[in-house]
Order: structure tokens, then C-alpha cells, then sequence
């Protein structure tokens, strides 16, 4: 064979070998697979990339099966937030000729992945002034819109194509000229309490602990247990380390040393349920797979890990690196503090400005004041009050609606006009929200000061309603 | 914002106002006619929609005054208005079924995504306004797809359904008075190839 041939020959085997590898790393996942990535994820994805699966649900799906994955996560939340364009309206055969324009039935119309290169905020994929395709004549019904540019009605903090719950006209009328700050800043959920189902009688002595004596924990565990409202509730040890066991000998065998988030999701179900949804959870939920099983037993099931602070793209503290986030990790494994879980816990992982600037800020005087028991209960803000903010939600039956913390972080964040109801509203004005929240130094010192912006809606709405009345 | 606060004889603003196809359908074993099934349909609409005005409505906000009906029902905390219900109502059918579909239009609408745009519509619209108790039947291609296009009339049949809309900071129109077609129902069957 002559030099050539075999030159030849080592080529094509080299590209069959390497193109094995590519495909196995495509179809079951694997070491391979993070250099496959078409391009960079938006931020909301970057966490379970390396699930494909988990939007690609099988290989050459096509736009409709992607579509799906897009509901079966965000259908709810968007639901939540009263969606100014929901899927619904575009079903209607009498807009089929506004879908030629903008297939706005489609989520991947506007949101494409992988394409960091168009991604704007909101993982918006489109130009920016996608409004003017359906809204060309806005101009005709309120004249204060003619000569705007189309790409300032999301960017204004005006508008948002799917949450308009604290934006809209009349809403904006009903609140104007309402004061910065509220005469009673109270965060009026935070005051509730929350039943508890099913509660079993308070174990108050740590002779009540069922833990077999080999995993039984220290004073101090104990101690922290029985300070719980696990504890008052009545769940002992096995409630979580041995679920469903009764006897000595059972809680023994079925010991678990680690509880997971599926633990917890027997009772917190809102709560888990929400959490996966997020950025702290998500590599979390089902059929997060890094790995399938396949090609005759070389490849297994392998879900991803937890979500760890290096994979985060946000700042993050450097001294914790490889500490894997779960329930426990913000809650604690025995104490569940939920003061320290809703401001510390935070502040041991992020290192951004925002959050580096609470510790002095107004809302942390508040908190600091409620949590010693100095003012009154739903006075303080702490970075849960706003970040996962207590929320009436549906559960998956969609028929009975439950108060619970919303642990998906998102929900409430992007865009962030979401918290002017769930959460600003609850102590200062309308117009002061708006314009606080349209403040990017402001937020960056972590609202201490006043707002530099000034939104023009509720200005533009009462001149209308003044014009209106002098007619 | 519209509220029903007055005495308001809320009622029939929805129920009795839509003229509905009196002849009698026929179902054969070979199906039901596209006009039938949209009569069928109307007829069910107009009996949800009159319940829900005066049992629940006319009754607690009207009569009974322990709440009232707002078109920010859920700020409010109030009863949804009946034109809202049935716009809900179609919103549901939407999520639930492509078999049939259902809107409130009308030729002077307070929301202006609820103005007519096919054709048919446009042409139904302003044939029930002329046309006092007439339905309108017409077929149109939408996307490719043909469909049965049936609207009837909405009609003012109380005081509050005029001077709510004639109140409206985002009517085109505001000399509306009982009796009057404010809009129409349109209702909308995919139609066999």
C-alpha cells in the first residue's frame, strides 16, 4: 500500500472514530458532549445545558416537540402573570394572518437558543422592535405614543410583551399620586400564617427522638431539632431520615443519611415544586439527564448534579467552590432557621453589588428590626421577601390554591416589574416602584437612596384622564 | 373602569341580547348542519351567559348589593363583568379544543383587538347592526383553512349596557341606547375539505 493509501485510510478512520464519538456524545451525553453545544445558552438555560434532552426531547425533534418542553416548565408562571399575549389568542383563526407577520403561537418565534450572538434581556431573540408588527397604529387611539420608537415599548419600563399585571392604564389611574413610602409598610403575606396539614403532636424532649443509636445525633442536634417547627409539629427523626418506617427495627434498615429535595417535597410541596423551577433547583428536576442509558450498556441514567457556585454566571463568593446547593444547604440540616435562610444563606453564595450593599441598607434596618422583635411582623424586607416572595399558587390539580414562599428565585425577577404587586406595593407608591425599579445604580446600592429614573406612564395616563374630563 | 354600582338592571346584558336562530336543527346519521351546530352552540352561550347575569350579577350586585361586578374583578375584588365571563368562557373553549371557536366583536369596540378583521366579519358585523333580528351565515378561508362563519347580534337590552360602553374613557362611541346592536357574537367551525 502505497504511503498515499495509507495516509488516506488513516484519515477516514480518524473522521469515522471522531465522528462516533461526536454522535455517542450527542445521542447518550457524556464527557463529549459540553464541546457539542451549538452556541453559548441564555442565562435562564445555561444550568441544565448539558441535558439536551430536556428541550430536544428526541433526537431531530422538531419545533413542536420543543415548543412543549417551553409550556411544560413556563406554562404556569406565565399563567401567574395574567400573560398580556397568551398562546390562546393566536389559536383564533381570525389572527392567523398577524401569525405570517409574527408567529407569536410559538415561543421560539421570539426566544431562540443558543444564539448569544441576538440574545437581548428576557432571552428575547428578536429585533427589538417587534411591537410595531401587530401595534403599527397604536399612535391613532393615544396620541401621547405617536413618533415613539417601537423598540422603547419594553425597554421603557412602560411595557412587557407577557406581564402587564402592574402596567396597564387603568391600574396605573387607580395608584397614581400614591406616596413613596405607604403610612402602613407592612408586607401583608408575610403576616400570615401558614397552616400546617396534617400536624402530629410536639415531641418537646429529645427522649422523643426515634433515631436508632447509631445515627442518633449530638446535643446539639437535638437541641436545634427540638427548637424546629418539625419538632412542634410533631416529625420526628424518621419523618425525614426514614420516611413511612414505624418500627425501631425499619427506621434502622431504611435510614437515610442524607435527605434529598424529594424528601422535603412530601410536605413542602409548593415550595419544592417551585424551587426546582428556578436556577437553584433545576438541575434537580426530572429527566435532567447528563448521561442516557444506551448503546448496549456503555452509557447509564445519569441525572445532573447540583447546582454549585461555580457553575453560576452570577457573582458568586470564591471561598465556597464545589459546595452543592440543595434544600439544606440555605435551610440548614436540623435547625430550618428561616431568618437565617432568607438573608445569611443568601450572602454566603452571591457577591454582587446588590447583595453586597443590603447589610446597611433601609430594607436591612427594617429586617433587622422585625427579626429581633422590635417592629412588627412583615415590617422587615429580606432578600426572601423580595426574591421568593410568599405567593398564593395553584397546585397541580389547578383547582385549590396554596400561601407558600415561591421558591423559583425567577418568578419574581425578570423582568423586574414583577415585584411592584407581590412585593413593593406592599409599602411604597406605584410611581416610586416603577421609577426605583427602572434604576439599575439605585438597585446596585441596593435601594439606598431615592430614584434617579423618571417612568412617564402614570404622568402620560393622567393627562389623559385630565383631557378626558375637561371634554 | 366599568363597575356596575347603580341599580342597574345589570341582567340581560348578556343573556337575552344575542338574537339566536329559532328553527329547529336537524341531526341526521349523517351529522348536523354547519348552521345548526353554530345554532347549538349560541343557544348554549346565551343560556350560560343569561345565568350568570341574573342569578349571579343582577343578584348579588344589583339586587342584593354585597358586591359588585368590575372590569378589574380580581383588584377589586369583584364579580367578573358578563361580557368578561363570556370572553372567558371562549378563552377556555381555546385552550381546550381547534373544533369551534368563539369571540364578542363589535364594530365599536372598547378594546380595539376586538374590532372586526376577516371579511366575514366585518361584513356580519354591519349586517346584524341593519338586519334587526337576523343572523348572519357566511363561510371563509382562513391560514388555508376553510370555515363556517355564523355572528349574531349583541344587543343593548338594559340602560347599563349603553352607559357603561357610552361611559368607556376608550369607546369610538358613545350615543348607545337600549335596544341598539352594540357588537356580535362570532362564531367560527372548521369546515370539512
Amino acid at each position: 500500500m502505497s504511503s498515499t493509501a495509507k495516509l488516506w485510510l488513516l484519515w477516514v478512520m480518524v473522521t469515522l472514530v471522531a465522528a462516533a464519538v461526536l454522535l455517542t456524545g450527542m445521542f447518550y451525553g457524556g464527557p463529549s458532549r459540553a464541546t457539542l453545544l451549538i452556541g453559548e445558552t441564555t442565562s435562564g438555560h445555561h444550568q441544565i445545558e448539558l441535558a439536551c434532552g430536556a428541550c430536544h426531547t428526541t433526537p431531530f425533534a422538531g419545533p413542536e416537540a420543543i415548543e412543549k418542553t417551553c409550556q411544560g416548565c413556563h406554562a404556569d408562571e406565565l399563567k401567574a402573570a395574567k400573560d398580556s399575549h397568551p398562546l390562546k389568542k393566536f389559536r383564533d383563526p381570525r389572527n392567523v394572518d398577524r401569525l405570517d407577520k409574527l408567529a407569536a403561537n410559538k415561543c421560539i418565534t421570539c426566544h431562540t437558543e443558543h444564539r448569544a450572538d441576538i440574545t437581548n434581556p428576557m432571552g428575547v431573540t428578536l429585533p427589538t422592535d417587534y411591537c410595531a408588527l401587530c401595534h403599527q397604529d397604536v399612535g391613532k387611539n393615544r396620541p401621547s405614543h405617536e413618533g415613539l420608537a417601537f423598540n422603547t415599548c419594553a425597554t421603557a419600563g412602560c411595557h412587557n410583551y407577557h406581564d402587564n399585571r402592574a402596567l396597564y392604564e387603568d391600574f396605573l389611574e387607580k395608584h397614581a399620586g400614591e406616596p413613596d413610602v405607604k403610612a402602613k409598610p407592612v408586607v401583608a403575606l408575610n403576616t400570615e400564617k401558614i397552616e400546617i396539614e396534617a400536624a402530629g403532636e410536639p415531641l418537646t424532649t429529645a427522649a422523643a427522638a426515634d433515631a436508632p443509636a447509631a445515627h442518633r445525633g449530638g446535643a446539639d442536634v437535638m437541641s436545634e431539632w427540638l427548637a424546629t417547627s418539625h419538632a412542634a409539629a410533631g416529625v420526628n427523626c424518621s419523618g425525614c431520615h426514614a420516611q413511612d418506617q414505624k418500627s425501631a427495627e425499619a427506621i434502622a434498615e431504611n435510614w437515610i443519611a442524607k435527605p434529598n429535595h424529594k424528601t422535603c417535597a412530601t410536605c413542602h410541596t409548593m415550595e419544592t415544586a417551585t424551587w426546582l423551577q428556578g436556577k437553584h433547583g433545576m438541575r434537580l428536576a426530572d429527566n435532567m439527564l447528563s448521561e442516557t442509558a444506551g448503546l448496549y450498556g456503555m452509557f447509564q441514567n445519569r441525572p445532573l448534579t447540583p447546582m454549585r457556585t461555580e457553575f453560576a454566571r452570577a457573582p458568586m463568593q470564591s471561598k465556597l467552590p464545589h459546595s452543592e446547593l440543595t434544600c439544606t444547604s440555605c435551610h440548614g440540616a436540623h435547625d430550618f432557621n428561616t431568618v437565617k435562610a432568607q438573608t445569611d444563606s443568601c450572602k454566603s453564595c452571591h457577591d454582587d453589588e446588590h447583595t453586597r450593599a443590603y447589610e446597611g441598607s433601609p430594607h436591612h434596618k427594617l429586617w433587622l428590626a422585625e427579626s429581633s422583635g422590635a417592629a412588627a411582623k412583615g415590617s422587615g424586607v429580606s432578600c426572601a421577601t423580595c426574591h421568593m416572595p410568599r405567593a398564593w399558587m395553584e397546585d397541580e390539580s389547578g383547582y385549590e390554591e396554596f400561601l407558600a414562599a415561591n421558591h423559583n428565585q425567577n418568578a419574581n425577577l425578570r423582568p423586574n416589574e414583577k415585584m411592584i404587586r407581590s412585593v413593593c406595593m406592599n409599602c411604597h407608591g406605584l410611581g416610586f416602584s416603577i421609577d426605583a425599579l427602572a434604576d439599575k445604580e439605585l438597585i446596585k446600592r441596593n435601594f439606598d437612596g431615592r430614584p434617579s429614573a423618571r417612568i412617564e406612564s402614570i404622568d402620560w395616563v393622567m393627562k389623559r384622564v385630565k383631557e378626558r374630563g375637561s371634554k | 373602569m366599568l363597575s356596575f354600582s347603580k341599580s342597574l338592571i345589570a341582567s340581560a346584558v348578556a343573556g337575552g341580547c344575542i338574537v339566536c336562530g329559532a328553527a329547529v336543527a336537524t341531526v341526521t346519521a349523517k351529522g348536523v348542519e354547519y348552521k345548526d351546530v353554530a345554532d347549538m352552540l349560541i343557544a348554549v352561550m346565551v343560556a350560560d351567559r343569561t345565568v350568570y347575569t341574573k342569578k349571579v350579577v343582577q343578584r348579588l350586585a344589583a339586587k342584593q348589593k354585597v358586591i359588585k361586578a368590575s372590569e378589574h374583578y380580581d383588584d377589586d375584588k369583584a364579580l367578573p363583568l358578563p361580557a368578561q365571563m363570556f370572553r372567558f368562557g371562549a378563552e377556555h373553549v381555546a385552550d381546550n379544543t381547534d373544533k369551534f371557536s368563539y369571540s364578542l366583536l363589535s364594530l365599536w369596540p372598547i378594546n380595539k383587538q376586538n374590532a372586526p378583521r376577516t371579511d366575514a366579519e366585518k361584513a356580519g358585523l354591519k349586517y346584524v347592526a341593519d338586519n334587526n333580528g337576523k343572523n348572519y351565515y357566511g363561510e371563509e378561508t382562513l391560514g388555508g383553512q376553510k370555515y363556517f362563519t355564523a355572528v349574531y347580534a349583541d344587543v343593548a337590552v338594559a340602560k347599563v349596557c349603553a352607559s357603561c360602553h357610552n361611559d368607556h374613557k376608550d369607546t369610538p362611541r358613545s350615543d348607545f341606547k337600549v335596544g341598539d346592536v352594540m357588537g356580535g357574537v362570532v362564531i367560527r367551525i372548521p369546515m370539512a375539505n
